[in-house]
C-alpha cells in the first residue's frame, strides 16, 4: 500500500477542518465588525428557499442497465392477470416487454432466443412489505433504523432515508426470490411510521439509483398492539386501541386544517398527510384483526382517505365482503400465526377466502427470509384452498405476488405483469414456480439481466460482502 | 384379534410384545403405501407397515402372494406415508402465544436458575401449537428453554404431540450453552467471559461427581445475577461425565473449532453443534470430530457478525463431508415449515455450485437423523422394527409445500387433527350471518 496517500488524505481533512473553524468563527461574530457588514447586505438582497413541497425531491437516479433483445421460447409463461401461455413466447427489447403469446409469435430473427421448455416465465416477483435496507444484515443496533420510533405519530420521516443500499439481503431476494420491485416500509410502533419507498431491485451506490421511476409513496400506518405497547409502555398515549384511533382523528384532523391552510409554515409530516387526502400517497396499513380493520375504514371514511392495502392481515378472512366493498387490498402471510394475540386466529386458508369473497389478495413477506420464498408461500396458501375446495388457478395465484402487489403499490401500469410495453421484469424460473423444487434461473429487470443462476458472475455482491467468508458464494 | 401369517412377521411381532402398550393403541396394518422408511433410502412402492402394541414390527414391501390381517387396515390407495417429523430444536409446549409474556415459559432471566431448569417441568401437552404441529405431521420434538440469565439454556426434553398426559417422552434429554455472540453477552459481555465461565462450571461440575444431597459448591453471581447457582452446577454433573448430551448453539467456524477443541480438557462430553452458520468453513473438521449438527437450513445472510458466511449450502455441504446433519426447527417460522426447508435443500441440488440433499436425505434431516442425534435412533423418527409407531398419511410429496397429512398416528394411536386453525377455517366456510352471527356456527 503507498504510503503517500494517507499523509495527504489528513492534510485535506485538516484543511476543510480549519475552514470549517474560519467559518464559524464568521457566523459567531456576524455583525459585530466592520468586515461582517458587506456579506450580512448579501444576505438579505438573497432569498432563500427549499424546494417547494410537491416537487420531485431525492428523484430516482435509476436508468435501466443494458439489455440484449431476448426471447424466451416454449415455457409455461403465467402473465401475471391471470392468464397462461403454454410453450409461450416472451420478447423484452428495449427494456421493455415487446410481446407475449403463443408458439407463433412473431419474433425478429436476430435476437436471443433462450429455449425455455419445461421451464416457467412470471414476471419479477414483488413484496410489499419489506424492511430491507432499513433494518439491513447485519441486523446490528447500528443498522437499526427501521423506526423512528420516538413519537406515535411520524408522517415526517422517509424509509428511503435509512435504505443502506449494500443490504446484502437484496441480492439474497433477486436470486432466491425473484424479487425485481419491492416496497420498504418504516415499522409499525408508531400509528403513523412514515413514507415508503419503492425500490427497484437493483444493487446502487446510492438508494436513489434504486428508487422506482414515477411510484408513488405510501404511508405506513398501523394499528392494535405495537403503538400502544410502545407509547403505552413509555406512560404516554396511546396505551389502549382507543387511544390509536383517537391519535390518529386528531392527526388527520390537524392534517385538514393544514390542508386548507393558506400558506401554512412548511410542517414535513402534514405533507405526507396531505398526500394522503389529496390521493398522491397511498395508505398502507399494517392491521391484523378484521374488528380493527372496520374502525379503519371508517376513519378514512370521516377523514377523507383510503386505505389502499391492510397489512399482516390475519384476520382479513373474517370480512372478505368488507374489503371486497372498499377495494381494499390484504397484504397476507400463508401462515404466520400464534406469536402475538392478534395473530391469535390465522388461517392458511385466509388467502383462498379472500379469493371467494372476490377481495384483493397480496401475499407478502416482512422478513429478509421470506421474501426469497414468495412463491412457495402462495402455493401453501393456494393449497390450503384447494383443501376445502376452492381452487384458484396457478396462474391466479401468480397474480398475489405480482400484479396484485404492484396494484396495492400503485406501479402496476409500468410493473407486474408481462404486457407488451411495460417494464420487462421477467423471472424463468426452473420448474413451476409453485413447487419447492424450483429456483430462478434467470431474472431481468427492465430487460437487463441482472441475475443468472448459470453464471457465477451474474450474482450480485453488496460492498459489505467483499473480502469475506463465502464472498460470491451462491446463497 | 387376528395375527399376521408371516413367520417373518410373527416374529417382529413376538419380539415386542412386552414393550409398553400406549392407552389407545390399535394394532393397525397400512397397506398400498409410497412408503418413506426415513433413514434416506428410497421411498418404496407398495409398501405396508404394521404396527403392534404402539410400535412398527414391519415395514417395507411385502413378500409376493404375503396376507396380512390385522384389526385396522388402512388402504394408503398409493399416498406418501412417512414416520413422523421429528422436530429439533423447538419450545413446542413451552408458550401458549410467545409475544404473551404471562403464557410463555421459554426463557426466564429473572430466575436464580439455568442450567438447573428442566423443561418437562412445564410441557402443556394441549397447547395449541402443539396441535398445529401434530396436525402438520410432526410428532416428536426436542423441546427447550432458551438462555436468558446465563450461558446455560437448561435441560431440553424429547416429547411426543399426541395430547395425552403423558407429553414427555425423555426428560433431561439434553442441556445447551450459547457460545456465541448471544452467550457472550449473557456472561457479561464477551466470548472470553463465556469459556471462562463455562469452564468454570464444568470444573464445579466435576467436582460434584459421585455426590449426593444438597450440592455444596460456589456460586457465581455478577451484580444480582446468579451465573452458575449449585444446582446448576449439578445439573452439569451428568453433562461433564458424558450420560447427558451438551448442545452448543454456535455459528462463526472459530467458534466451532473451539467448541471441538473442548474434548481436549472434558474428555467425556457428548456434544451437538447447533446453528453452525459456517460450519461448511470447518465440515471435515467436525466431521472427524464425530459431533453432529442441528444446521440452520436455509440462513443465508449475514444476519450477524458471526454468520457472515452464511449459505443455504450450509446444510448439503456439511452432509457431504460425512458430519451427521439434522436440519434446525429453531431457525423458521415454526416448525411444521421442516418439510418445506427440507424441500429447499431438495432444490439446491439443481442449482449449479450450490450444494443440497437428495430428497431421500433431506427427509431423514427432518426425521431418523434427529432422532439419532436425541438419542433415539432407530426408535423414532424411522419405520423400522421397534420404532416408535408415528405413522403419517401425505396428500401429496411431503416435502412439497402445500401438502398436509391425512392421517397422523402417534405410537400406533390416530390422533384428531382438530385446533384452534381448523375451527375457525369451518367456521367461515362462508359468510353467512342471515340467521345468526357467526358465533353460532361451531
Amino acid at each position: 500500500m503507498p504510503t503517500h496517500h494517507p499523509p495527504r488524505a489528513r492534510i485535506a481533512a485538516l484543511a476543510t477542518l480549519a475552514s470549517a473553524l474560519a467559518l464559524a468563527g464568521c457566523a459567531t461574530t456576524g455583525g459585530s465588525g466592520g468586515t461582517a457588514s458587506a456579506s450580512d447586505a448579501k444576505a438579505e438582497a438573497k432569498q432563500f428557499a427549499a424546494t417547494p413541497p410537491g416537487e420531485p425531491v431525492y428523484p430516482s437516479t435509476y436508468k435501466p442497465y443494458p439489455g440484449r433483445p431476448t426471447a424466451l421460447k416454449g415455457a409455461t409463461v403465467y402473465d401475471g392477470r391471470g392468464g397462461v401461455i403454454e410453450n409461450g413466447v416472451v420478447f423484452m427489447s428495449g427494456g421493455k416487454i415487446t410481446a407475449v403469446g403463443g408458439p407463433d409469435t412473431p419474433i425478429p430473427a436476430d435476437v436471443m432466443v433462450l429455449d425455455g421448455r419445461g421451464k416457467f416465465v412470471t414476471p419479477g416477483i414483488i413484496d410489499i412489505h419489506s424492511h430491507l435496507g432499513d433494518y439491513p444484515s447485519p441486523g446490528v443496533e447500528a443498522h437499526s433504523d427501521g423506526n423512528e420510533a420516538t413519537s406515535p405519530t411520524t408522517p415526517e420521516v422517509w424509509a428511503e432515508h435509512s435504505v443502506w443500499p449494500q443490504d446484502p439481503g437484496f441480492s439474497r431476494a433477486l436470486a432466491n426470490g425473484g424479487i425485481t420491485s419491492l416496497q420498504i416500509l418504516p415499522g409499525s410502533a408508531n400509528l403513523m411510521g412514515g413514507r415508503s419507498v419503492i425500490l427497484k431491485n437493483v444493487p446502487s451506490r446510492t438508494t436513489q439509483g434504486m428508487k422506482f421511476p414515477g411510484a408513488p409513496y405510501g404511508l405506513k400506518m398501523a394499528c392494535g398492539e405495537n403503538p400502544k405497547r410502545v407509547y403505552g409502555s413509555r406512560g404516554r398515549m396511546p396505551s389502549t386501541r382507543m387511544g390509536n384511533i383517537a391519535v390518529d382523528r386528531q392527526t388527520w384532523l390537524d392534517a385538514i386544517d393544514y390542508a386548507n391552510a393558506k400558506n401554512p409554515k412548511r410542517d414535513l409530516a402534514k405533507e405526507t398527510l396531505v398526500g394522503v387526502l389529496k390521493g398522491d400517497i397511498l395508505v398502507q396499513n399494517h392491521c391484523y384483526r378484521a374488528d380493527e380493520m372496520a374502525l379503519v375504514l371508517d376513519m378514512a371514511k370521516e377523514m377523507g382517505y383510503k386505505v389502499t392495502a391492510f397489512h399482516h392481515a390475519v384476520e382479513a378472512y373474517k370480512i372478505g365482503d368488507l374489503l371486497r366493498e372498499n377495494d381494499v387490498c390484504a397484504a397476507i402471510w400463508a401462515d404466520w400465526y400464534g406469536f402475538k394475540m392478534e395473530s391469535y386466529d390465522a388461517i392458511m386458508e385466509n388467502a383462498a377466502y379472500l379469493q371467494r369473497e372476490g377481495a384483493c389478495v397480496v401475499i407478502h413477506s416482512d422478513d429478509q427470509n421470506d421474501i426469497q420464498r414468495l412463491n412457495q408461500e402462495a402455493a401453501k396458501a393456494q393449497a390450503a384452498g384447494r383443501r376445502v375446495g376452492i381452487d384458484i388457478p396457478d396462474a391466479e395465484v401468480i397474480e398475489w405476488i405480482t400484479y396484485n402487489a404492484a396494484k396495492a403499490m400503485g406501479i402496476a401500469a409500468m410493473t407486474g405483469s408481462l404486457e407488451a410495453g411495460k417494464m420487462a421484469d421477467v423471472v424463468l424460473w426452473n420448474g413451476d414456480p409453485l413447487s419447492v423444487y424450483s429456483r430462478p434461473e434467470k431474472v431481468w429487470i427492465d430487460g437487463a439481466l441482472m441475475f443468472d443462476a448459470m453464471d457465477p458472475k451474474r450474482r450480485p455482491v453488496s460492498d459489505f460482502e467483499l473480502g469475506q467468508p463465502g464472498e460470491g458464494d451462491v446463497k | 384379534m387376528k395375527r399376521l401369517l408371516a413367520p417373518l412377521f410373527l416374529g417382529a411381532a413376538s419380539a415386542l410384545a412386552l414393550s409398553a402398550t400406549p392407552a389407545l393403541a390399535q394394532d393397525m396394518v397400512v397397506t398400498n403405501a409410497k412408503l418413506v422408511i426415513g433413514d434416506g433410502t428410497a421411498p418404496i412402492e407398495g409398501g405396508v407397515v404394521i404396527v403392534e402394541d404402539g410400535k412398527v414390527v414391519f415395514a417395507g414391501k411385502p413378500a409376493p402372494g404375503q396376507r396380512i390381517d390385522t384389526a385396522v387396515v388402512v388402504d394408503a390407495g398409493g399416498a406418501w406415508v412417512t414416520p413422523g417429523i421429528f422436530a429439533t430444536l423447538t419450545s413446542l409446549g413451552l408458550s401458549d402465544v410467545a409475544g404473551v409474556r404471562d403464557s410463555n415459559d421459554i426463557r426466564a432471566g429473572g430466575a436464580p436458575f439455568s442450567a438447573a431448569l428442566d423443561a418437562a417441568t412445564a410441557i402443556n401437552p394441549a397447547s395449541q401449537h402443539i396441535l398445529v404441529h401434530r396436525a402438520a405431521g410432526v410428532t416428536r420434538a426436542a423441546t427447550t428453554t432458551l438462555p436468558a440469565g446465563s450461558i446455560f439454556a437448561g435441560q431440553g426434553a424429547i416429547i411426543d404431540l399426541d395430547g395425552d398426559p403423558q407429553a414427555v417422552m425423555q426428560p433431561r434429554a439434553f442441556q445447551m450453552v450459547n457460545l456465541g455472540e448471544g452467550g457472550a453477552q449473557l456472561a457479561g459481555g464477551s466470548r472470553v467471559a463465556a469459556q471462562t465461565l463455562l469452564r468454570a462450571a464444568l470444573r464445579e461440575a466435576q467436582a460434584l461427581v459421585g455426590k449426593t444431597g444438597t450440592p455444596q459448591t460456589a456460586e457465581i453471581v455478577k451484580d444480582d445475577e446468579v451465573l452458575l447457582g449449585r444446582f446448576d452446577a449439578e445439573a452439569l454433573v451428568p453433562v461433564v461425565t458424558g450420560k447427558q448430551k451438551l448442545y452448543v448453539a454456535v455459528d462463526r467456524a472459530a467458534d466451532i473449532r473451539g467448541v471441538l477443541a473442548l474434548r481436549q480438557e472434558f474428555p467425556k462430553l457428548d456434544m451437538v453443534l447447533v446453528g453452525a452458520t459456517e460450519g461448511w468453513l470447518v465440515a471435515n473438521e467436525i466431521a472427524a470430530a464425530g459431533v453432529p449438527v442441528i444446521a440452520n437450513g436455509l440462513v443465508d445472510l449475514p444476519e450477524t457478525l458471526e454468520q457472515l458466511g452464511a449459505t443455504q449450502s450450509n446444510a448439503g455441504r456439511l452432509a457431504a463431508a460425512g458430519v451427521k446433519v439434522a436440519i434446525n426447527a429453531a431457525t423458521m417460522q415454526d416448525p411444521r415449515r421442516l418439510p418445506q426447508v427440507a424441500g429447499n435443500l431438495v432444490a439446491l441440488t439443481r442449482l449449479p455450485g450450490a450444494t443440497g440433499m437428495d430428497w431421500n436425505h433431506a427427509f431423514a434431516a427432518i426425521s431418523s437423523v434427529p432422532a439419532e442425534i436425541s438419542g433415539l435412533g432407530g426408535k423414532a423418527g424411522v419405520l423400522k422394527a421397534g420404532a416408535v409407531g408415528d405413522v403419517v398419511l401425505w396428500d401429496g410429496d411431503p416435502l412439497e409445500v402445500g401438502s398436509v397429512p391425512t392421517k397422523v398416528f402417534i405410537g400406533g394411536v390416530e390422533q384428531n387433527l382438530e385446533n384452534h386453525q381448523s375451527r375457525l377455517r369451518e367456521r367461515y366456510r362462508e359468510l353467512d350471518e342471515g340467521q345468526l352471527p357467526e358465533a353460532y356456527d361451531w
